[in-house]
């Protein structure tokens, strides 16, 4: 299989095109739309604001790419602010539109210390994973929570983890793993 | 709140951990790519690399041992020293580390903070604040500067600061505790996380910081020695700290 990673100036692409390469996976990091409609997996990494974000995906056209690939029910794999960008909306920045692949939005953390920074396990009992983020999914299409805040979304072909597989070490590494095998 | 987290420090100049009292006497144990390697696999939760060589080709040696870092460690880690512009930082974080630490440019040009946050996000940004008697100090901890902790670690919060390294000077290679009380009136005043260093010298010392702030940095306590983190684990875990499971 090959992966796109979206490279629209807001993501640690390197990073994950790494974490692909240390399982065998091959991954490009593509700023072009049919490089991100054709592969087997398309990777919307994400860090950083939201606004600029956005810019970013429309300047390079690869808003309209993904939502092609998700109204194709092709795989798509948001990371961190990647997750919050394809929700509805977020109220980062005063308030920005998302790609709006998956019903809900993200909003501002209230509690705790922000940003959130750390290793945390889902509720579930699964793995520990490693989180850096100030806002969070709410959204109907949540799969798995890390104390009580979204931690994995699935909607149709779009899967969305507000941690970062690819500095997650080993557990990290499982996760990868595990999607790619369900799309192989 | 997530877990708390063992941070170990490595100080590298010219692409080469070196060890040193104060700066002085530095000797070269090691390559940072190898010894970051390393302390991940003995359960570090995150690596902090320092370069301290300050030298004019910092930015250039920073990128250079980033990219060979984020090819062999799959934890986070931040870099700091010879950032000094948003440019330096993008550099940085680009070539794979997740964090930029700075510390006296910020003191020098405040602003610097907002357009690192702009830029990379305020997640990505740490303030280190070296600090004596509740005062800040620069440059290495080398000059003194009229701001107050409290009020500096306000400050980097509003600008956009995402995270606060506060290390004591007077603490600092002792060995005799951290300074919890400092912690405690940083934790107070901001509501961003707190990495706590200086003064850990011993498992008792890291588990009081780790109850009162979110992470604690090990630099001289490890010695270089990932089997000195692998035991700290144990022994933090023996005294109720809840560490993640690494494996």
């Amino acid at each position: 299989m090959n992966v796109a990673i979206c490279s629209y100036g807001a993501g640690n692409t390197r990073s994950v095109q790494l974490a692909f390469e240390r399982l065998g996976v091959r991954a490009d990091v593509v700023g072009d739309v049919n490089a991100v409609l054709e592969a087997d997996l398309a990777v919307l990494p994400g860090v950083g604001s939201a606004r600029s974000a956005m810019d970013g995906l429309r300047r390079r056209g690869l808003d309209e790419a993904l939502r092609e690939r998700a109204a194709g029910d092709r795989p798509v794999l948001g990371i961190c602010l990647g997750l919050q960008l394809a929700l509805e909306e977020t109220e980062e920045d005063g308030g920005v539109a998302g790609l709006g692949l998956v019903p809900g939005r993200a909003v501002r953390l209230r509690e705790g210390r922000v940003p959130r920074i750390g290793w945390a396990p889902l509720d579930d009992g699964g793995d520990t994973y490693w989180y850096a983020h100030s806002f969070v999914a709410e959204t109907a299409a949540t799969i798995a929570t890390s104390e009580g805040l979204t931690a994995v979304v699935e909607h149709r072909s779009f899967a969305g983890v507000q941690f970062h597989p690819e500095k997650s070490g080993a557990a990290g590494a499982r996760f990868l793993a595990a999607r790619c095998l369900s799309l192989a | 709140m997530p877990l708390p987290r063992l941070i170990p420090c490595l100080d590298v100049a010219r692409g080469r951990v070196v060890k040193g009292v104060r700066f002085e006497e530095l000797r070269d144990v090691g390559d940072p790519v190898a010894l970051g390697a390393s302390y991940s696999e003995a359960g570090a939760d995150e690596l902090v690399f320092l370069d301290i060589s300050a030298t004019v080709d910092a930015r250039t040696a920073a990128v250079d041992v980033a990219a060979r870092v984020a090819e062999n460690v799959s934890i986070p880690f931040t870099f700091g020293g010879g950032v000094r512009s948003v440019g330096d930082a993008c550099a940085v974080l680009e070539a794979g580390a997740d964090k930029v630490s700075v510390n006296s440019a910020a003191l020098a040009r405040p602003g610097l903070i907002g357009e690192l946050a702009a830029q990379l996000g305020t997640q990505a940004v740490v303030v280190a604040i070296d600090t004596r008697g509740g005062r800040v100090r620069s440059h290495a901890a080398t000059r003194a500067t009229e701001r107050s902790a409290v009020e500096w670690a306000k400050e980097c919060e509003a600008r956009g600061a995402g995270e606060l390294l506060v290390t004591s000077i007077d603490r600092d290679g002792t060995q005799s505790g951290y300074d919890l009380a400092l912690l405690e009136r940083l934790r107070d005043a901001v509501a961003l996380p707190i990495i706590a260093s200086g003064g850990a010298g011993n498992a008792a010392h890291v588990a009081s910081a780790l109850r009162v702030v979110d992470a604690a940095l090990l630099a001289s306590i490890l010695h270089a020695n990932p089997e000195r983190l692998a035991s700290l684990r144990s022994e933090l875990s023996e005294l109720g700290v809840p560490l993640r499971d690494a494996a």
